[in-house]
Parts: C-alpha cells; structure tokens; sequence
C-alpha cells in the first residue's frame, strides 16, 4: 500500500502524539512516582515498596521517550534539529536529571548503607520531577514561538547565547505549563501507587494525587485562558501544497492575537482534547477518593492524553514557531522526511508498536499485584 | 570563518560520551548470553548451580547494564543537540536506523530485562529463560541498527543529495539496510563484546580459583565463558580481516591512514609490521614490512594495488575542483535561475558537491576558492595518519594476545588442570581490562578514520555542527565529565564489591564466606546441591 505524501505528513504528526502520550502515560508514571518517592515513603521499607512498585518497568518505559527522540528525528530531521540544539541547557538539564534515574532504580538497595539509600531516593526525585517539569516548559516555549531563523542552507541560528537564553525559556507562561506536567505526572503516579500499594503508603498516595489532580485542573485552565487572551497565535498565510518536498523557507506567516484558539472554531471537534483533559482528571480525582484506583489510572491517563493533545492540535499545524521569522517556523507539512522515510518509518510503526503493546501488557501482567513490605522482605536480593 | 576551537569542543564531546557510552556496551552485548547459556544448562539439567551462576553474574550484568543505558540517553539526542545541521543533513537516512532500533530492539530488550532481574519468583523456569533471552537478543539485535546507522556514516549507500530539500534523501532502504560495511562491522562489533564478556567471566573466575574459594561455581563459569569465548574470538579476528578488505573497497583513504602508506607501493602491497609516520613529511622514518599482506587483505589479490595518500589527495584535488562546480549549479538551482544546462552540470557534478564544501573552511562560497585554498583542503581530505597507524596496531596486537589467552584457557580447562595454572590464572586475572582498551581504541580507528568526514565523501564534520558558541559547549562538557565521571566511579565501586564477595551476595547460604544457610538450604561451598 503506497500512502500519499500529504497523508503521511499528517499521520506522522499523528504518530508522534502517540509516541508521547505513551511516554506520558508509562514513563511520566515513573516520573510521578520518583517525585512522590520521598514524600509518600517514610521508612526505608515503606520507599522500597514505591520503587518496585514500577522497579520492573521504569527501563521498558524510558524507551517511549528514546523512541520517540528517534522516531523524530526520522520523521521531521528539521525539527530534531531545531529544537534540541535550540533548548540546548534545557536538554542538558534533563539528561542530567534522567541520570540518576537508571542508578538510583539499580544500585539503591544494592548497599544497606541508609545514607546511600536516601542519596539515591534524592537523586530519584529529581530524575522524576526535573525532566516532568522541563518537558512542560518546552511545551509551553513551543507555544510561545522560538526565537529562531533558519539561513539558506537550512541551519538553525538562534539568537544570542544559549547559556543566558535559559532565563526567558523559564518565563511565567512556561512555568505555568511546566507545572500542569509535572503536576498531572504526579496525579498519575500518585493513582498508580494507590492501586498498587497498601496501608500508609496508599493513603498518603491518594492525598497526594487528589492536591495534583486539582492543581493540573487549576493550572490547566489558566493557561488555557492566557493562550486565548494574553499570547499570539501563528497562521500561515500562505504555503505550498501539503504534498510538496518540504521547504521550510517557502510559506509566509503572521501572528494573531489568540490565534491558537482559531483551530477550535474552524473544526469545533477538536474542543474534545481540552475536555478529556479536564474530565480525565476529574476523573481520576473522584475515583482515586472513592477507592477505585484501577479506574482512576485509566481516567487519568486519558486527563494526559487529553492535555497532549490540547498543546498539539492547538498548534496544528505548527511544530516549532520562530518568533524572530516566522516564515522559518517548522510545521507537519514543511518538516517532515522524505516521501520514502516517511512510508518505511510508517510501516516499522505499524509492525512493531502493537507487538511492544503485546509483550509490555504480558510483562505488567506476570508482576502485578500489591506490593508490601512484607513481599519485599522475603524476596531479598531478587527485589530492588 | 569557523571558529575551530568549537568545532574541536564539538568533537571532544562526542567521542568523550560515544567513548563512555561503549565502556558499557560490549560487556552487555556479551554477558546477556554468557548469562542465557548458564540459566540454559540450569532449565535442562536442573541443577542449583547453574540458577546461581546465572544469577550471580546476572547481578553483575546489571551493574554495567544501569550506566549503558545513562550513557546511551545522550547519545539519542546528541546528534540534534550538537550537530544540528548533520541532523538536518542526513536525518532522512540516519534517524530512521535509529528510531527502528527503538521501536525493535531498545523496547525489547528494555522491557524484559525488568523481568530478568526482578522475576525469577514470579516466572516458570522456561519462562524465565525466554525472557533472558529476548533480552540477550534484543540487546544484540540494538547493536545492528545502531552499526547500520554508523555504517551508513561510512559508506553512504542508498541515498541521494537533493537540491530541493537541501539534504540527503533515501533513494533505497534495503541498500542502507544492507550496507556491506555495516554487516562485517556488526559481527565484528558484537564478537568483540562477547570476548570482552569472555575475559571479564575468565579473569573474575580466575580470582575465585587462585584464592580457593567457590571451586565449583567458578570452574564452571570459567568452562562455559572459555568455550564461547574461542569462537567469540575467532569471529572478532576474521572479520577484522574482512573489514580490512571492505575498507580496501569502500573506505580507501582509512586503509591507507592506517598504513601510513603515503606512496602507492606496487602490487601486491607489503604490510608494515613497525614503522614511525610521519604526517609532516608524509613519509615513514622506520619501517619493518612484511611483503603481500596488505595488498592480500585489503584487495584478495597479487595484481591490484591499494592506493596510498598522495595519490588519494591528487584525486581529491579534482574531485574538490568538481565540486565547487556543483556548489555554483546549486546556487543557481536555490535561487531559481538554473538553466537545464545548469541542472545537467549538477546532476553530473552532485556526487562531488561534499568534496566542494571542504572549502566552506577556508570561504563562504567555494568557487571563490584560491589554488592555495584548494590544495589546503585537499590536504584535508585525508586523516593524520600516525594515530591511525598506532591505534590500529594496539588493537590487533591486543586481539591476538586475548586469542593466545583464551586458547590457552580453553586448553586448560580441557584438561581440567586450569586451577593449578597460578601464571596464567593470574594473567587472566590482570588482563580484564585488555578487551575495553581493544574496543576503543578500535573505535577510535573507525572514526578518526572517516575524518574530515561527518558522513563520508558527503558533509565534513566542521560543517555539521550546531550553532552554538564555546561557552555552551565547555559547559556541557564539564557537566558530562563530572556525572560520567562520578558514576563510573561508584560503578566500579559496587562491581569490585561484589565481584570479591562473590556468589555469596545471593544470600542462598551456599557459598564462601556465609555463616548459616539463609532457607535450610544444605551448606556445602562450592557444591551442587539437587533442587
């Protein structure tokens, strides 16, 4: 089956989404658990219970977020370019956080030492909180445009260092998406460790997730009314056909006033992002209080797929806005791979993501169960 | 107009991370299917110590496997990071190798390794070794499309420069797929991970046999690493010989670097065993050769000659010369001016245009470029050979030296005197670190090798880099040296740690150094009780 170029771009931004809703819901549930870790774990057995509670898991899931930094480097060169090289710091800040993530699961209770355990519950925290917040501020900077041009070879410049361009990437519009992501990853880390723990840790879990779940709510909605009424939207004005050989430098844009609101007038089906986002949360709030984690989880996970999308079809079909030259913005039409890249990277989806699904499902499903200090206790070394 | 102290840092800091990252590799690569064929022999006979072995050194797997993966998370997002415009460049071809070794191997092997260290409880026997399994393999299976992905680097096949996009297009995925560089560099890559899985079981059971300790788990383990670890050896040599003639084909400039074979020696071409290069004068002040080798492995012939770097710069001169005719149609075609004149000078020059933009070193636009200018990156166009010609012999000489080992042990083993072996058991023991060294310095030839070469004969590093500045790269250097640093550290810590205590940090109550049985187990060191 040969797909047309200009279907291809559009399920490629489809693809992508999935990519990281599914790192949203399996690794970001990691990341909410480290964030909890110190807070929700008194005692040393209470932390191991939280660890292994996604102690078998968190690699698999990390692999959502490489595959996802591949798959975009596949399918939109340009915007793997554009972005990584512009969020410089804020990349590194992340690697280094992620850092202690692989280390702090495996080597923790490798030693009895409690100064090393409670090192690496730290270093836990911030491999969980650093990246969820960070993630939300590129999200928000996104939104906000990059100041950025591409010259005629097509090389991203960026205007001035980026070692003094850190401060305004964490301006307070940014800050306020930052803390929807971290404050939904910790909603959904918090119902995952209700369901699959008991007694305090439970308990204090479901306090947790109910403060996150109102503040995602909160936070949510506040940036929504700043895009709509405190920030410039990007339109195109004109492009080439949406089946040409992508050419970033060949559209003309402008800025409106909320113009990323227009979107939800033009196609009124696209207001059920934000609504999942919203009733997702609420969701998972209500269920969480009411002992129903199970449900809970899934309601939340929907709250994430919601908000992702939110961000994404708000944007559509922007990707990358210049705010220094818009006509260098990149969007799903001008930066994407080849015709052939883009049909070989389809099919290798199409084939392989189901069969991860598969095996993942079967590996949660061989090591499911409540997790207890008691378990922990007889498993020993077979524990982390 | 480039400032080469940031293209240095550039470069610094991907072979410090790639370099980092590959202390990791090649025991993971090796060690997955020590560990398989132990939990192996564990599922088919049933006895205790083989479940033991697979565990203990499963533990030790972890320890190496938890930094590859830190390790590995750079590398993923490296290249948009620092080398933007390489990004750019090639990511139609590169990135896809890259995102399919995610979504086929990286969530494979990913995903059960979870399973191989937690479940042993809560899986059946059988079970529990698939999941070894698909590790190992998803694991090994991660190797080849990365080794894809650099292959194409190399030698890149199946794709095509395209005006319109300013870019290299994919032409055809089976050819990149199926690079002949990227098939000897992948067998020769893994075969190099399991002989250093092969003297990291040998040396490490070796310790354990000097010191009296653990008779039986450590004789075992020596047997099963010694018996993988001579085909494992066997394959790294002859495919090495393999690469050489692939090379001979494809990469000509790195063979002759690597010889430091400034003329063209007649055929067939005589392998210098010793020499002292030198770049400056392009000539050798010592040699000691041994006649027809080279021109035997990098050719497979007596007649062909193998081209030495002089004669490769003259050709580059021209290929440079056609290039910049390239450069000047493509402008033209950009600006949408081009005749189809214009358009047919391109299509006969396009295979060129990287050789062209070797000049962007010295001016904007190489059809401004000066004789002197040309000639300078002519000289460009070849590596310094002298660090090429040493690395090179470090690593074969290492590679024969691990094969006199483990034939040795082999041997040994066999005749089931290996235990009283004391000089070569303490060999063993001191030569642990000999595979690492072999596996990086040959890298060090595969890379240093392809330069002045991003991607070869196509996008020169010095062009494929992100517009950062100095300041940005000196920070992100230290923060890497100072993390990688501090956590191969405590890396080595816990494997020293528990390599000395042993199979006892299983806590099964059967091995040296533990007071009681943990689970009324019997306590008998070294024994192998039924289960």
């Amino acid at each position: 089956m040969i797909l047309d170029y200009e279907v291809l771009k559009f399920i490629w931004w489809l693809f992508v989404g999935v990519l990281l809703i599914g790192f949203a819901i399996t690794d970001g549930m990691d990341m909410g658990v480290g964030t909890l870790l110190p807070f929700v774990g008194k005692t040393d057995g209470e932390r191991r219970v939280v660890i292994n509670t996604v102690g078998p898991h968190w690699d698999g899931n990390q692999v959502w977020l490489i595959t996802a930094g591949g798959a975009i480097f596949a399918a939109w060169p340009a915007v793997y370019a554009a972005v990584f090289s512009g969020f410089y710091m804020a990349m590194l800040l992340v690697l280094f956080a992620l850092f202690f993530r692989p280390v702090g699961f495996d080597y923790r209770s490798k030693l009895t030492s409690q100064k090393w355990r409670k090192t690496w519950d730290w270093g836990l925290f911030a491999g969980g909180a650093i990246p969820a917040l960070i993630f939300g501020v590129a999200f928000g900077n996104l939104l906000q445009g990059v100041p950025f041009h591409l010259d005629a070879l097509l090389r991203p410049h960026y205007e001035g260092s980026l070692l003094t361009a850190l401060l305004p990437l964490l301006n307070p519009f940014a800050l306020l998406c930052g803390v929807v992501s971290l404050a939904m990853l910790v909603m959904h880390g918090a119902v995952w460790l209700q369901m699959r723990t008991d007694g305090a840790v439970a308990e204090r879990s479901r306090t947790a997730g109910l403060i996150a779940g109102a503040v995602t709510v909160g936070a949510f909605a506040l940036a929504g009314l700043w895009v709509a009424f405190g920030m410039d939207g990007f339109r195109i004005v004109s492009q080439p056909p949406l089946d040409a050989l992508p050419n970033p430098l060949a559209k003309e844009v402008t800025t409106v006033p909320g113009g990323w609101m227009r979107i939800y007038t033009d196609y009124p089906a696209a207001i059920l992002a934000p609504v999942v986002g919203f009733a997702g949360a609420l969701g998972a709030m209500a269920l969480s209080r009411i002992g129903r984690p199970g449900l809970g989880f899934v309601s939340s996970s929907l709250c994430l797929t919601g908000i992702i999308f939110t961000a994404g079809v708000s944007m559509f079909p922007f990707i990358l806005p210049s705010t220094t030259d818009p006509g260098s913005s990149l969007t799903a039409w001008d930066a994407t791979s080849s015709h052939l890249t883009l049909t070989v990277m389809f099919w290798a989806v199409v084939i392989f993501l189901p069969l991860v699904l598969i095996y993942t499902v079967w590996c949660y499903a061989r090591m499911w169960g409540v997790v207890t200090e008691d378990d922990i206790e007889r498993r020993g070394s077979g524990a982390y | 107009m480039f400032d080469e102290t940031f293209i240095e840092l550039s470069r610094w800091q991907f072979a410090l991370t790639a370099m980092y990252h590959f202390l990791f590799v090649p025991l993971t690569l090796g060690l997955s299917w020590i560990v398989f064929m132990m939990e192996a022999v564990y599922v088919m006979t049933n006895k205790v110590i083989y479940r033991d072995m697979a565990r203990f050194w499963g533990k030790l797997f972890g320890i190496n496997f938890a930094l590859g993966v830190t390790t590995g998370l750079t590398m993923e997002f490296q290249f948009g990071t620092n080398w933007a415009y390489y990004s750019h460049y090639v990511g139609d071809v590169f990135g896809a190798p890259l995102a399919i070794e995610g979504l086929m191997a990286f969530f494979l092997e990913s995903t059960f390794i979870g399973l191989f260290f937690l479940g042993w409880d809560r899986l059946s026997k059988r079970q529990h070794l698939t999941v070894t399994f698909l590790t190992a393999f998803g694991s090994n299976l991660s190797a080849l499309w990365i080794l894809v992905a650099n292959a194409w680097m190399q030698n890149p096949v199946g794709a095509e420069f395209s005006a319109e996009t300013m870019r290299m297009e994919m032409t055809n995925f089976a050819e990149v797929v199926l690079n002949p560089v990227a098939q000897v560099k992948f067998v020769h890559t893994v075969a190099a991970g399991y002989v250093t899985a092969t003297m990291f079981v040998l040396g490490i059971s070796a310790w354990y046999m000097l010191k009296g300790r653990d008779l039986a788990f450590a004789k075992r383990s020596f047997s099963v690493a010694c018996a993988f670890g001579l085909a494992s050896i066997l394959s790294v040599i002859v495919l090495g010989d393999e690469s050489g003639y692939e090379m001979g084909d494809v990469q000509k400039v790195k063979l002759a670097a690597i010889e430091a074979e400034y003329d063209t020696a007649e055929a067939p071409a005589p392998f210098t065993l010793f020499g002292l290069p030198n770049d400056e004068t392009m000539t050798k002040d010592v040699e000691v050769q041994v006649p027809w080798v080279l021109g035997l492995i990098a050719t497979r012939s007596a007649t062909e000659e193998v081209t030495g770097l002089k004669d490769l710069m003259a050709e580059h001169e021209e290929r440079i010369r056609s290039g910049i005719l390239a450069s000047q149609a493509l402008d033209e075609i950009r600006a949408g001016t081009a005749s189809g004149e214009t358009l047919a000078l391109f299509e006969e020059h396009k295979n060129d245009l990287g050789y062209g933009l070797l000049l962007k070193r010295y001016v904007a636009d190489p059809a401004d470029a000066t004789d002197a200018q040309i000639a300078q990156a002519a000289r460009d166009s070849i590596p310094a050979a002298a660090p090429l010609f040493w690395t090179f012999r470090i690593m074969v000489a290492l590679g024969f030296l691990m094969l006199a080992l483990i034939v040795l042990a082999f041997w040994f083993n066999m005749r089931r005197t290996i235990h009283k072996q004391r000089w070569l058991l303490w060999t063993l023991v001191f030569s642990i670190p000999l595979p690492w060294i072999a596996c990086e310095v040959g890298w060090f030839v595969a890379e240093y090798g392809r330069q002045p070469w991003a991607i070869g004969e196509v996008l020169p590093t010095f062009l494929a880099t992100s517009s950062l500045t100095t300041g940005d790269l000196i920070f992100s250097i230290s923060g890497f040296l100072l993390f990688y640093t501090g956590l191969l550290v405590i890396e080595m810590v816990l494997m020293v740690y528990f390599a000395r205590k042993g199979p006892a940090t299983l806590g099964t109550g059967r091995y040296h150094g533990e007071t009681g049985p943990a689970s009324g187990a019997p306590v008998h060191p070294g024994a192998q009780p039924a289960e």
